[in-house]
């Protein structure tokens, strides 16, 4: 009546779990994040013809489709508010403390939002002037502005 | 639009860390509100819950908690991927239909396992802020700081908001911080998000509230003291924070207004205050006059269970109509970074 079941041997099966899609940015996020790429950013003329930055494909007060009426802005702007982030996550941009910031870059109406990268909290004001720090490989993406600085230190 | 009532209400305590799975702590929930509502649980025509699969880390983790509701023989449910208030509104408008009379709503959240700082950027834009990893504090920092610099909020006042908080959470046994707490001795600790310190910051809390809602002739024949939704109205603003005003709150105005909020004196009110200066930008959104009473609860200041904290502002509010004597109170539930979605419902009793 009994037996015993032998396995054999242990079976692996490996899976590599992605992805493979590719995804088409749209006319407007492709002309930012390329732009970006090539050290411009890019913002869009609203209807009202105020500029946003970062670029929509509809206003964002009335959901109307835009033209695709690019300017280019910054890369110097002014921080509007910021956060002081003494504890950085493995998802934040630099890994010692730093400053997220609205930033609204020269020619823009409207704020990005990004990392500041500054010493200390008593290093970063509201209406502070800042600039990009550039990575040095660029591939489209947000993150190839490592962070602004402040445009003295530049 | 027909009137629709809360009949029935139940909230689990908030516990840091549930050592139950959602299902198990939501199960005396739902058996509770359905019990509060003097109802069969088999007279329920319409089931809706809100709860969010991320937080749970597993893709169509919300129905286990049909578990927890009896799906046998088959019931007519609905599921929303947010905070157990946008079930209830689903809730309210399936009801206007007129052909079901009693639909239970329910919020459940165990957001305690997982790195919710790492876990809420998921929410945000894909390609201009999910890659920087914006966390809710630092969203939330961004507006505080906003309101500082303008000169409408201070952080003594952020202080103050988070002692009354606590305060008041002392009479509310599901709360899972409260006690007497020095507006001095909070000021004196450290930033951890700054202009934030960590009290400025909700708890992160496990928990889940369930709500019952009738419609007019039902609500009279089972419930003694039946709390009308009046009004209720649901608005979000633009995705980047950067254009949006952080001072204000359009949204929270403008469902207000919808609401019907300004149309009579306020008793009570039960905020999604999540960051203690938001306060101050919901009062002036809805117009409230100075001697309404904001959070008798507590507040999520004092108990944050996500996908649940929305509609407990209901039961919360609900419970101060048909516990505490308040005629008309407002519940608020908001969404998305830095309120950019909010909720408002004006509550009234007989």
């Amino acid at each position: 009546m009994c037996s015993t079941f032998v396995v054999p041997s242990v079976r692996h099966s490996s899976h590599v779990i992605e992805f493979p899609y590719t995804r088409s940015l749209g006319p407007v996020y492709g002309e930012f994040l390329t732009g970006l790429r090539d050290q411009r950013i890019i913002g869009i003329r609203n209807r009202d013809g105020s500029v946003l930055c970062p670029p929509t494909e509809w206003d964002p007060k009335t959901g109307e489709a835009l033209a695709l009426d690019f300017v280019e802005v910054g890369p110097e702007g002014t921080v509007t508010t910021w956060a002081w982030v003494t504890k950085p996550t493995r998802k934040h941009p630099l890994d010692h403390p730093f400053a997220f910031a609205l930033i609204q870059l020269d020619g823009a109406d409207t704020a990005i939002l990004h990392a500041v990268d500054v010493a200390s909290m008593d290093k970063i004001t509201t209406g502070m002037r800042v600039t990009p720090r550039w990575r040095k490989e660029r591939i489209g993406l947000i993150t190839d502005i490592e962070a602004f600085v402040p445009l003295e230190s530049k | 639009m027909a009137d629709i009532a809360i009949i029935g209400y139940s909230q689990s305590p908030s516990w840091r860390e549930a050592e139950l799975t959602e299902p198990q702590f939501l199960f005396p929930v739902i058996s509770e509100a359905i019990d509060h509502a003097k109802i069969e649980r088999r007279e329920i025509g319409f089931t809706c819950a809100g709860s969010c699969d991320y937080l749970s880390g597993q893709t169509f983790a919300f129905v286990m908690n049909l578990e927890a509701v009896g799906a046998w023989p088959p019931i007519s449910e609905s599921h929303v991927e947010m905070d157990g208030a946008w079930a209830l509104y689903e809730a309210w408008v399936r009801l206007q239909a007129g052909d079901i009379d009693t639909a239970l709503v329910f919020g459940s959240g165990k957001s305690s396992p997982g790195n919710l700082s790492e876990i809420y950027p998921l929410q945000l834009d894909p390609y201009t802020l999910t890659p920087l990893g914006v966390d809710p504090a630092s969203m939330a920092a961004l507006q505080a700081r906003a309101l500082i610099d303008a000169g409408l909020v201070t952080e003594r006042e952020m202080a103050q908001v988070v002692a009354r908080n606590r305060r008041d959470a002392m009479n509310n046994p599901r709360a899972q911080v409260s006690g007497d707490f020095d507006e001095d001795a909070l000021l004196a600790e450290p930033y951890l998000t700054a202009p934030l310190r960590k009290h400025d910051l909700p708890p992160i809390s496990d928990g889940a509230c369930a709500v019952i809602l009738a419609t007019a002739d039902k609500a009279r024949a089972v419930c003694e003291r039946p709390v009308w939704i009046r009004g209720i109205d649901h608005r979000i603003e633009v995705h980047q924070p950067g254009m949006r005003d952080l001072t204000v709150s359009s949204s929270t105005q403008i469902a207000g207004k919808n609401a019907g909020v300004g149309n009579a004196p306020v008793d009570v009110a039960e905020l999604c205050v999540s960051f203690s200066h938001e306060e101050s930008v919901l009062r002036r959104a809805l117009g409230l006059a100075e001697n309404v009473k904001v959070n008798p609860s507590g507040g999520p200041l004092s108990a944050n269970p996500l996908m649940a904290v929305g509609i407990s502002r209901f039961a919360e509010a609900a419970r101060q109509i048909a516990e505490q004597g308040a005629h008309r109170a407002i519940a608020h539930a908001s969404s998305g970074q830095a309120l950019q979605q909010n909720m408002v419902a004006v509550l009234e009793g007989d």
